[in-house]
């Protein structure tokens, strides 16, 4: 399998950096605005940004974690059962300026499925996009990230893989990898 | 991600302890979905279920029906008092002229233990047993151990009493299974006469005294006087039940521990029960009901996938 680094610590640090200054130049001081990380992985880009956000403003952005296995449009058409993740929203979103977080936006199936989701929790103000890397050129539904850390030419035999220090037990980056099918995870879809 | 290894639950018998794992690590994120706002998910969308109930329940149907609902399933009720079973209808008959109809699941409630088992190797739909005669009723189990779970942390190692009409109940058997497959140890308690012949056998202790029993257990799973299914008189009188098997708040006040209560419903209050008991802080009977809609969510969503 072949892998290549195409994010590596240092620039991943800076891309972090410069997301949550871009988030900070919309919303500000966040009083009306919400982190929502898609699980499985958007979870870890979400805790990153508002710890990031708690560094510079010294504000504890609400943050919650979204699952959206029971709303994905694919439930039937695979081999086995999609496994559920845990939801943690112990917020309303009604009226909130919500920033859906994920690490890759490929599809955009979990985009609308996260958008499904979201909306059982309430009628949002705004919602926005934010994601580390946009696979740009393979969408299937028309859905476009607000913010993004870098866009990628892949191919649909490709892979982005963000690891993480702590939950991989490795270090900040992200990889392309060349996949067979069989390797083809669910979040790979995203 | 694991699967069920069935494609019909007919009973606990029939499936595996990573079975009864998975329904409840999936029923844990749909208790979530019911605390939302909305509390709705388009999982089963695309799939049509058939309720189909022989027997008159109020309770179970409500909850497989909600259950199907929050999972947007489309839902279709049949019923067998006015309808063609009173013509001589036979069950496969009646079941495939509703599958007729492009139903995808079936939920079934009978009187004749092992129905939903000889239709299961007649049609093609998955097939949920919501209670077949005195046999099996693997949902209400599940949701039995998974209370029993969320208020005590874990099903092993604990000690559950089922207590009362035990040879009348498609619950005492459905638990008993579920309760072991989890590494609890079982007992039961009543009159002789209401405890099958050979129920040691199964490897449950037998109380006859419940005080007894109650000393015994951490749970005691209070089943209700099955009398619509008792073909002659097996105790005097309800007034003597209460008596000698009911259970009241003193006594439970007079056991030196904590003790969970639990019953599946419908409560002859005063007779299983006295009203003190039921609504006392030991009970956990409504949670039961509560985690019975999310049980039946997970189950029939993880049979839907299995197409």
């Amino acid at each position: 399998m072949h892998k290549r680094l195409i994010v590596p610590h240092a620039l991943f640090q800076i891309m972090i950096r410069r997301l949550a200054h871009q988030l900070i130049e919309t919303h500000h001081d966040f009083s009306d605005s919400v982190i929502l990380g898609l699980q499985p992985r958007g979870i870890y880009v979400a805790d990153r940004l508002q710890q990031t956000l708690q560094d510079i403003l010294g504000v504890t952005v609400q943050t919650g974690y979204l699952d959206i296995t029971f709303h994905r449009d694919d439930f039937r058409r695979r081999a086995t059962p999609l496994a559920p993740n845990a939801t943690h929203v112990d917020f309303s979103l009604e009226g909130k300026r919500v920033i859906l977080v994920d690490d890759v936006l490929y599809t955009g199936r979990s985009v609308r499925a996260a958008m499904d989701a979201m909306i059982s929790y309430g009628r949002p103000a705004q919602v926005e996009l934010l994601v580390l890397i946009d696979r740009q050129y393979t969408r299937d539904l028309p859905i476009e990230a607000t913010y993004t850390g870098q866009r990628v030419d892949s191919q649909h035999s490709q892979r982005v893989e963000v690891t993480w220090k702590g939950p991989d037990a490795g270090e900040d980056a992200i990889w392309l990898l060349d996949i067979t099918p069989d390797q083809e995870q669910p979040h790979a879809t995203a | 991600m694991q699967q069920l290894s069935v494609r019909h639950l007919l009973g606990i018998k029939e499936i595996t302890p990573q079975d009864i794992q998975l329904i409840f690590e999936t029923a844990d994120q749909f208790k979530e979905v019911l605390n939302r706002p909305i509390k709705k998910v388009p999982s089963l969308r695309d799939v049509t279920i058939a309720n189909v109930f022989f027997e008159n329940s109020t309770r179970t149907r409500l909850s497989f029906e909600l259950a199907e609902k929050r999972l947007s399933a489309d839902v279709i009720n049949f019923s067998a008092s006015g309808s063609s079973v009173k013509k001589g209808e036979t069950l496969l008959d009646t079941v495939n002229n509703i599958l007729a109809m492009k139903v995808d699941m079936i939920v079934m409630r009978h009187s004749s233990p092992g129905a939903p088992h000889f239709l299961s190797r007649k049609i093609k739909a998955n097939i949920v047993n919501a209670g077949d005669g005195t046999h099996e009723h693997p949902t209400q189990a599940l949701l039995d151990s998974f209370s029993i779970r969320q208020k005590l942390g874990e099903v092993a190692g604990k000690k559950i009493a089922i207590i009362g009409d035990i040879t009348h109940s498609r619950v005492a058997l459905s638990n008993i299974f579920a309760l072991q497959m989890q590494g609890a140890e079982v007992a039961v308690c009543g009159p002789p006469t209401l405890l099958p012949k050979f129920i040691g056998e199964l490897g449950v202790k037998v109380f006859w005294n419940v005080r007894e029993a109650l000393q015994w257990c951490d749970v005691a799973n209070v089943l209700r006087i099955q009398l619509e299914r008792q073909q002659g008189k097996l105790f005097p009188s309800l007034r003597e039940y209460a008596m000698y098997f009911g259970i009241n708040k003193k006594m439970l006040d007079e056991l030196n521990k904590e003790i969970v209560l639990m019953h599946p419903g419908p409560i002859n209050r005063g007779v299983e029960l006295t009203s003190d008991a039921a609504d006392s802080h030991h009970s956990i009977i409504l949670d039961q009901v509560e985690n019975g809609v999310a049980i039946r969510m997970a189950v029939l969503y993880l049979l839907a996938s299995k197409g």
